[in-house]
């Protein structure tokens, strides 16, 4: 296998309610996994046990090798998994720019002595790194707006900003065309699509609209009701007979 | 004229001492929503470790250093062995809350057990009774001392809040703490030192406190209530309000004690509180976190 994140027979309980159930699925490096479902269907929640934000009842989940189960959210991010949530969760009374230096946060040296000498080498070092994502973004217009005033479209962005300032090796993105216009949502694909090509990040990611997540997915896994009902190319996948009955009913 | 002076003085510098109290509180609420009701007495415990140390021959430096070492400690402590627990749990904010309680009623017990109910005075270095004419304005050297320590005190806090990035950890925790989490920050370490440098701000007050108060273990529950009530007119997650909410409380119960009668000197310091929260709930300068659901 040798894949980047492997999930094993996760399992999720709320009391009597069944979350997720026996769901398994392997991300290779490089690759972009697309997680498709109706409302409902686990797939937030399979991201909250990624993260480390619910602990799974029972099942594993390894990241490069070790094991994410038990770990807080920050040990995760640390390891290099950073997400994005699908109702935005930006640090509203900053600017852009103090948003995305929140992401740099991780890669601050811990070293007093550096900061009492106020060395800039540093703080330029990671002021070039948001730059380049502030470029990349088209973010330049904002930089130094408050986020919380920013337009829908705009706080989108800076929220997959911020995630890409951690440097991550796999990017969990939930959602990230929801809301958005069709024109808006054309630029946020070419920007997803973007990242593997310029940051070389593995992309999983949860969404809504079946034309965007097969545009820029390489395999897609479907669930409903907490469980793994079909998983292959997108192709495959929006054929399955399981798929079309979960989306359309009988 | 000159009287105005004279209380608007006193009335500063017992504001600055409120301004490091409720500099306190609003740390700890803002990062942790929990209003932390034993604020005021781990500054006693501590300047009553302070008050131990002179004792014992140590020197006031020394004094100083060891109860902010202790103040810290315990707010250090508490966060992490009751109410980070306590929240895994599953504890709401009101019970969260009632734990502080607990916690302050302890810490009375244990200094009335080790140092007894008397008040004793705190050997201070710095006199009340010697002063300095400033124009029409007679300050003391305590006055002038205390109002360098809250100076000092928010200007520092200021700095690490505003300039540093465990200040910018500090601001995405209290903003957003499963975002802060997400991003790598380690949210616990983040509110554990939060805990500390808030009971530390408080100890500072109460050394400054006890030698014009005399010590004793519940010396610091009007200065509590002071700088509670500081913050909540302020806006209880505003840093910058919580000053001056305190220096307006600070000056208001002065010229009320000086112009009507020392008697009606806290009553009128609170009309006033309850009259702006009528007009301006959220405290003057504060915003309500609201969240986008």
């Amino acid at each position: 296998m040798g894949g980047l994140l492997e999930v094993k027979a996760l399992a999720l309980h709320f009391g009597g309610i069944t979350a997720l159930q026996d769901v398994g699925l392997a991300i290779a490096e490089g690759e972009t996994l697309a997680v498709i479902g109706p409302n409902g269907s686990g797939k937030t929640s399979l991201f909250n046990c990624i993260t480390g934000i619910y602990r799974p009842s029972s099942g594993s989940i390894s990241f490069l090798e070790e094991s994410l189960v038990g770990r807080s959210p920050d040990a995760i991010t640390q390891l290099g998994v950073a997400r994005t949530f699908q109702n935005l969760r930006l640090f509203h009374n900053m600017s852009v720019l103090d948003n995305l230096m929140v992401g740099r946060h991780l890669h601050f040296r811990k070293n007093f002595v550096h900061a009492a000498l106020r060395l800039r080498a540093e703080e330029i070092r990671h002021r070039r790194r948001c730059e380049e994502i502030i470029e990349f973004l088209n973010l330049e217009p904002v930089r130094k707006s408050r986020a919380a005033d920013c337009p829908y479209g705009v706080q989108k962005r800076v929220e997959l900003g911020r995630a890409l300032a951690t440097e991550p090796k796999l990017l969990l993105l939930d959602e990230p065309v929801s809301g958005l216009t069709q024109e808006e949502k054309e630029e946020f694909s070419y920007w997803i699509h973007e990242i593997r090509g310029r940051f070389r990040i593995t992309i999983l990611l949860v969404e809504h609209d079946l034309r965007v997540a097969s545009r820029l997915a390489d395999r897609m896994v479907a669930l409903d009701h907490g469980v793994k009902i079909a998983e292959g190319t997108p192709a495959e996948v929006q054929r399955h007979p399981e798929v079309i009955k979960a989306y359309l009913g009988e | 004229m000159e009287k105005l002076l004279q209380y608007s003085f006193t009335g500063l510098s017992a504001g600055a001492l409120y301004a490091l109290v409720a500099l306190g509180i609003v740390l700890i609420y803002r990062s942790t929503r929990v209003l932390n009701f034993a604020h005021g007495d781990v500054a006693m415990l501590s300047t009553f470790a302070a008050f131990a140390l002179l004792s014992n021959g140590y020197g006031f430096p020394l004094a100083l250093a060891g109860s902010l070492v202790v103040g810290a400690a315990l707010g250090i402590s508490f966060y992490l062995s009751v109410l980070a627990r306590a929240q895994r749990e599953g504890a709401n904010l009101l019970g969260m809350v009632a734990l502080t309680l607990g916690l302050a009623l302890i810490l009375q017990g244990v200094a009335v057990y080790i140092w007894g109910a008397e008040p004793v005075s705190l050997p201070f270095p710095i006199s009340s009774t010697k002063t300095y004419r400033v124009g029409v304005v007679v300050v003391s050297q305590l006055a002038l001392a205390t109002m360098a320590a809250g100076i000092v005190g928010s200007l520092l806090l200021y700095l690490l809040v505003q300039k540093t990035r465990f200040g910018l950890a500090m601001r995405a925790t209290s903003e957003n703490l499963m975002a802060a989490q997400t991003l790598g920050i380690p949210t616990r370490l983040v509110l554990s030192v939060s805990w500390g440098v808030a009971s530390a701000l408080g100890v500072v007050a109460g050394i400054f406190l006890a030698p014009a108060l005399l010590l004793d273990p519940f010396f610091m529950l009007d200065p509590f209530l002071k700088g509670f009530a500081a913050a909540v007119l302020g806006g209880l997650n505003s840093l910058p309000g919580a000053v001056v909410g305190a220096l307006i409380l600070g000056v208001a119960e002065s010229l009320t004690g000086g112009y009507l009668t020392i008697q009606y000197k806290n009553t009128l310091a609170f009309i006033i509180i309850i009259v702006v929260l009528l007009v301006r709930p959220e405290g003057l300068l504060g915003k309500e976190f609201k969240e986008r659901v």
